[in-house]
């Protein structure tokens, strides 16, 4: 028998967290309709469609862009996108002269309120050590080409201060409104790496 | 702090592995961990700096061989106990029930 009776965690992640789950439910201190309410949320009202909204608006409004470019805080809570990992945000654009890239080397730090949860590979240990080092090779394996007469700005975000990319507006959309514009908005352009396309 | 998680410009990682059409949880765990990380935090049960100091004090070798998530339940684990919040022993008592329910379950 051991000399202690210390209980070792389930290895199952999944026993463990329930387990969590459960004792806190017992303890009163978290709410069962309170947990689904915050699922739900990041689930279906919190992604880039978002930050889709923002980036047609300043394609299609250039006061409001000035405003996003110069402020993005409050420009962002303009079409209602405000709170949590957002409270203070950055909108850098990508031009023809710069391609801007966003990472958290130390964490996750990603702009929730215009896109949502960060993906798997943005939180993982290869994009974080990597981005800082050599981006345009990072930018390669997204298969995105950046010429070298094109400056390459990486922003790793922090606790206090998050950023988003403008991208730039493709080539062709110029009869397309802003509904339209929004739908040719995708996650991976707003961190950098993707570019848009017409479709 | 110097550790682990401070991962900009390390070398050996690997290749990026970017997955297409991502789910925004990859299993039913996670969106419970998530909730409860969130849950817990809104009612003031510790700071967000604690939060991400705690996944710093992760065990380096254990913190890069394990995902996001299981990260927020270490440093949720931990905080709780550190803060009071939880007794270590209602955390032991906890897993224990988990596991018998589970293999009753099993058994069944």
């Amino acid at each position: 028998m051991a000399s202690h009776d210390h209980t070792e965690p389930p290895s199952d992640i999944a026993l463990r967290v329930k387990a969590l789950e459960s004792l806190l439910l017992d303890k009163g201190l978290v709410e069962a309709e309170t947990l689904d309410a915050i699922v739900d949320l990041y689930e279906h009202n919190i992604g880039p469609q978002n930050g889709a909204r923002v980036v047609a608006r300043a394609w299609t409004d250039p006061e409001y862009k000035a405003r996003l470019l110069s402020d993005a805080t409050p420009a962002i809570a303009e079409l209602g996108y405000r709170g949590a990992q957002g409270e203070d945000m950055v909108v850098v654009e990508n031009t023809p002269e710069v391609h801007n890239l966003l990472v958290c080397t130390l964490c996750s730090c990603y702009p929730w309120p215009v896109l949502g949860l960060p993906p798997v590979w943005y939180k993982a240990a290869p994009y974080r050590a990597r981005a800082v080092s050599e981006p345009r090779a990072v930018l390669a394996e997204f298969g995105v080409d950046i010429g070298d007469d094109v400056e390459v700005r990486v922003w790793d975000s922090t606790a206090e201060l998050r950023y988003m990319v403008l991208p730039e507006r493709p080539a062709g959309t110029e009869g397309l409104d802003v509904e339209e514009l929004e739908a040719l908005v995708t996650r991976d352009s707003m961190i950098g790496t993707a570019l848009l396309e017409a479709r | 702090m110097n550790g682990i998680h401070d991962l900009g410009g390390m070398h050996g990682m690997g290749p990026i592995d970017a997955e297409t059409d991502e789910p925004i949880f990859h299993a039913e765990w996670e969106r419970r961990m998530f909730a409860l990380m969130l849950a817990t935090f809104a009612n003031g049960s510790f700071k967000g700096d604690e939060f991400r100091h705690a996944i710093e004090r992760m065990e380096p070798a254990e913190y890069l061989n394990t995902s996001y998530y299981e990260h927020w339940l270490h440093s949720l684990e931990r905080l709780l106990v550190e803060k009071g919040q939880v007794a270590p022993g209602e955390l032991e008592a906890a897993w224990k029930n988990a596991a018998n329910a589970a293999d009753a379950e099993g058994a069944a």
